[in-house]
């Protein structure tokens, strides 16, 4: 059994995209591991969907941790100089009107033309829709951070998603366990490899026909 | 509930413009009729519900409500959204009292798929409804609510569930569904401070729809940790102009 990478490096390796500057709203889950590893020297606006633009890292002690201080998946922040606060129609009002510029979403699955649905499943019947449609739509790139494939084995990158969409192609980069996959309007590229991993590996656990990039390269960790 | 229109037919969303003071929670949402539709603000973090409002409303015997709101009581008994991870009071407690008939949000089911919420229960047998709205529309929904407009036309949605049913147009290339404005008959808010005016501010992550849904209600019950008098809030800081409110309550320290 080839190794697979950990939530963490599948954060981080999504973090090495945003750019100086960047305007980034990370999704529960596996992206927001990706705070903690933004590349040296880059300055990232971090963005919640409750309300808080420029934000700070979890609080190393307790008792700096305050009740009106938590972001959108409930963890405490510090508060970082430039930070600000306002409510929901600003706040969402930034997402649609294009005024994020990066969100990392977690996927349940991701087809070949980047659709993604990640907010339900059948048998569960029911789901939270909450932000991440408005994110998907709204966001100017999605980063999609997913594990290749399901507990049972079968491929998440599908040619067409088989549970409710989230948004219609919206992503343009996923990050797995396994590569690295960027959209394209030829198809999906495969970009990187982990590391042990060849295309054929990737290709053999993904459904749709990979396209191999000329420079695919290993994932550096 | 009688209704009133101003001269351009468009109904008058509030009651006059200085806010009564409430004793207590219990008096202040006593008149909330069977079937009344509830905005209830906040996000889903303790420090963001109305806590004690709702407790007061879950304690009446009042049936078939439809409440508006981020969640239907997705996160509270889990104590996601509090610090110390301690459970605080969300709209579970009015669902879990069958006070609820329907609810319009974005965040139906329990943050963790395998401790399902009273909501997801209800809904299961049949016993609930529920309109699923993406967050930033339901924020618009009710922001065009409270600024009197019909509804808008967004791009979130399109090609998913959440367009079945519903006007589309193409705009700038792009296809766009047409999306209601929501108003309703009260709201339940969470504010830090109120003066006597009714005019609030908030605390950090504390305004998410606790700032927008009080201008698109009929009657915006507010709970605040301060109260103080008019002139003694800075006007320069005031988010929420006090003609939105129609009733404060002051809760002895926090909940939460």
């Amino acid at each position: 059994m080839k190794e697979r990478l950990s939530r963490e490096v599948i954060a981080l390796r999504a973090a090495r995209e945003f750019p100086d500057g960047a305007v980034v709203n990370l999704g529960g889950g596996i992206p927001s591991l990706a705070a903690n590893f933004v590349p040296e020297g880059r300055r990232v606006i971090f963005h919640a969907e409750n309300g808080v633009l420029g934000f700070g890292p979890i609080p190393s002690r307790e008792s700096e941790e305050k009740d009106h201080m938590l972001g959108a998946n409930g963890a405490p922040f510090i508060a970082l100089p430039g930070m600000c606060f306002f409510h929901h129609a600003d706040s969402f009002g930034m997402i649609r009107g294009g005024h994020i510029d990066i969100t990392v979403l977690g996927a349940l699955q991701v087809s070949e033309e980047g659709d993604l649905a990640n907010w339900t499943f059948p048998k569960r019947g029911l789901g939270n829709i909450g932000g991440g449609m408005d994110l998907a739509f709204g966001c100017r790139k999605v980063i999609a951070t997913m594990q290749h494939t399901s507990p049972e084995g079968e491929p998440k990158i599908l040619k067409k998603c088989t549970y409710p969409l989230t948004a219609p192609r919206c992503v343009s980069l996923v990050v797995t366990d396994i590569a690295v996959i960027e959209v394209s309007e030829a198809g999906l590229v495969l970009k990187e490899v982990a590391p042990g991993w060849t295309e054929g590996d990737v290709q053999a656990l993904t459904e749709p026909k990979l396209i191999i990039d000329k420079n695919m390269k290993e994932i550096e960790l | 509930m009688p209704r009133t229109y101003n001269y351009y037919g468009m109904e008058v969303l509030s009651e006059m413009g200085i806010p009564t003071i409430y004793k207590s929670p219990e008096e202040a949402v006593a008149d909330i009729p069977d079937g009344a539709s509830v905005m209830i603000g906040g996000f889903g973090h303790a420090v963001d519900k109305p806590q004690a409002l709702l407790k007061a409303l879950a304690n009446r015997s009042v049936k078939n409500l439809t409440i508006i709101s981020n969640s239907a009581g997705a996160a509270g008994a889990l104590g996601i959204g509090s610090l110390g991870g301690k459970p605080f009071i969300d709209e579970e407690v009015l669902i879990k009292n069958g006070l609820v008939r329907k609810a319009v949000c974005s965040v139906p089911a329990s943050l963790v798929i395998s401790k399902p919420n009273a909501f997801e229960r209800l809904y299961r047998e049949g016993k609930i409804e529920l309109e699923y709205v993406p967050q930033g529309t339901l924020a618009e929904r009710i922001r065009a609510g409270g600024a009197g407009l019909g509804g808008f036309y967004t791009p979130t949605g399109v090609g998913t569930l959440i367009e079945e049913g519903k006007e589309t147009r193409v705009i700038g290339g792009r296809k766009m569904v047409f999306e209601a404005a929501l108003k309703a008959d009260y709201a339940l808010i969470r504010a830090y401070k109120a003066d006597t005016r009714g005019n609030l501010i908030f605390r950090g992550i504390m305004r998410a729809f606790n700032a927008i849904m009080p201008q698109a209600v009929k009657t915006a019950i507010v709970e605040v940790e301060e109260m103080v008098e008019a002139g003694e809030l800075d006007p320069e800081v005031i988010v929420t102009p006090g003609i939105f409110v129609d009733r404060i309550v002051r809760i002895p320290g926090r909940e939460g």
